[in-house]
């Protein structure tokens, strides 16, 4: 880090109307839980444009299929089988290659298999509901998975959250660190969804909603599911000269 | 210059109450994908710096103790030098991580690392930042996760310096981002979500 080219570039500011109101009285958990006070603004540093780095050693072979990787031998998870897939990107459209994603989510009948979860709904015996994959060389990923259910949540007198998937994503610099959901083409329940209606723009919604893709689907196995991910990009000045970007 | 087209974030959402299944699926009673957690440990052992403890709940506006959350810390070696630095040090490894990740306990809210102290962070050519340890906190009703930094008392001098620190308009509330020293090498650091001790986040 002696020179100045050597130095990593300052991360673009957040797209405010992009992400969910911090405060956001319909969903209850933010009332108390939200900063109330501005938050300070400061153009990223070496702090956060450095993250860490993940080894690929660390995944397991199963560690991408839900339906199998916590089943008993030959037994496989119950429910709509899926295969989620995407690439993640940064604002410049550059994939992010070799970087961390960890998914979790409930099982077919909106149970998670969870200390806390109270739910009536029956737990799978061969369903855990985590896996964690890292990206290609082209910033591509897919995990295999059942469609998760809808589970209702102690929010309003009859709430419901639509299906979906969380999903942790680490990009390459800290300042880039994310935790989302994923949801699915056609539920009629994301339009009542509080945590969903937390985010003002349409638009930003609708990139949470990943649509059913044919052409991805295995015949007689699995339906298939995109959902692109776009992290904050970085400045642009000190490299705009190179091919390749940064 | 040509101006680029950017493409639109992906929106943030609440990492839930159920966070530990991905993120720290042992913590949650799930060996499904691995027999650790990730971030459990920063390896400090592989570097023989000063090791320190940090300790501390986050508190929401009514001061209970949030009894789920998952924070995760991310630090320069005692060098100051980001363990990914130029030579793209893959983790797990012998290095030092500098990243760490830990769930509240579910019944105190407690959290916990094991580090070492970070040594002054480069800002630019010719200025250093104080010792410093970046905190990522998410949560059920957290909709974006909240990013803040932990200093160090015993840093008074490089803390007046500090081009962060010293970008704060109300000094007054610069003491929510130090930690404080409980005893030698244990330190304690306190998130206040909301109320009069609100600590500083940051949206960098
Ligand atoms: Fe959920």
């Amino acid at each position: 880090m002696k020179r100045k080219d050597e130095m990593p570039n300052r991360f673009l500011p957040r797209e405010k109307h992009s992400h969910p109101l911090a405060y956001f009285p319909d969903y209850k958990s933010s009332i108390k839980r939200s900063p109330q006070k501005e938050l300070l603004k400061f153009p990223t540093t070496p702090s956060e444009e450095s993250g860490p780095v993940f080894s690929p050693s660390i995944i397991g072979e199963l560690d991408n299929n839900l339906i199998l990787n916590h089943a008993d031998d030959g037994k496989s998870a119950i429910g709509q089988r899926l295969l989620v897939f995407g690439t993640v990107r940064d604002q410049h459209g550059r994939p992010i290659p070799d970087t961390l994603i960890e998914v979790w989510q409930a099982n077919a009948g909106g149970r998670y298999r969870h200390k806390n979860e109270t739910y009536l709904a029956a737990l799978d015996p061969n369903f855990g509901g985590c896996g964690r994959m890292m990206t290609d060389a082209n910033g591509n990923y897919e995990f295999h998975t059942i469609m998760p259910g809808a589970y209702p949540w102690p929010n309003g007198p009859n709430s419901w959250r639509p299906a979906h998937i969380h999903f942790s994503l680490f990009g390459e610099a800290f300042a880039q660190r994310l935790i989302t959901q994923m949801y699915f083409e056609g539920d009629p329940l994301i339009g009542l969804c509080p945590i969903v209606a937390a985010i003002q723009d349409e638009k930003a919604v609708e990139r949470l909603i990943a649509p059913l893709v044919m052409e991805k689907t295995v015949p007689m196995d699995c339906l298939a599911y995109r959902f692109d991910v776009v992290l904050r990009g970085r400045e642009q000045t000190l490299f705009e000269n190179r091919p390749e970007g940064l | 210059m040509k101006k680029n087209t950017l493409l639109e974030e992906t929106a943030s959402q609440t990492a839930g109450p159920y966070v530990h299944i991905g993120c720290v699926p042992n913590f949650a009673g799930l060996q499904t994908v691995t027999k650790t957690d990730l971030g459990n440990s920063l390896n400090i052992d592989a570097f023989g710096g000063q090791e320190i403890t940090i300790q501390g709940k986050v508190y929401d506006g009514d001061g209970a103790s949030v009894l789920d959350a998952l924070i995760e810390i991310w630090q320069a070696d005692g060098f100051g030098i980001y363990p990914r630095g130029n030579t793209d040090i893959a983790m797990p490894s012998n290095a030092y991580t500098g990243w760490g990740r830990c769930a509240s306990n579910l019944e105190t809210g407690e959290f916990i690392f094991k580090t070492i102290k970070p040594g002054k962070v480069i800002f630019n050519q010719d200025q250093y930042q104080a010792p410093h340890i970046t905190f990522w906190i998410v949560a059920r009703g957290i909709n974006i996760g909240l990013q803040t930094r932990m200093y160090f008392a015993e840093e008074a001098e490089a803390n007046k310096t500090d081009p962060v620190l010293s970008s704060i308009k109300d000094q007054s509330r610069v003491q929510t981002l130090i930690a404080e020293k409980t005893s030698n090498g244990n330190y304690r650091f306190d998130i206040h979500l909301q109320g009069a001790q609100e600590t500083i986040f940051f949206d960098f």
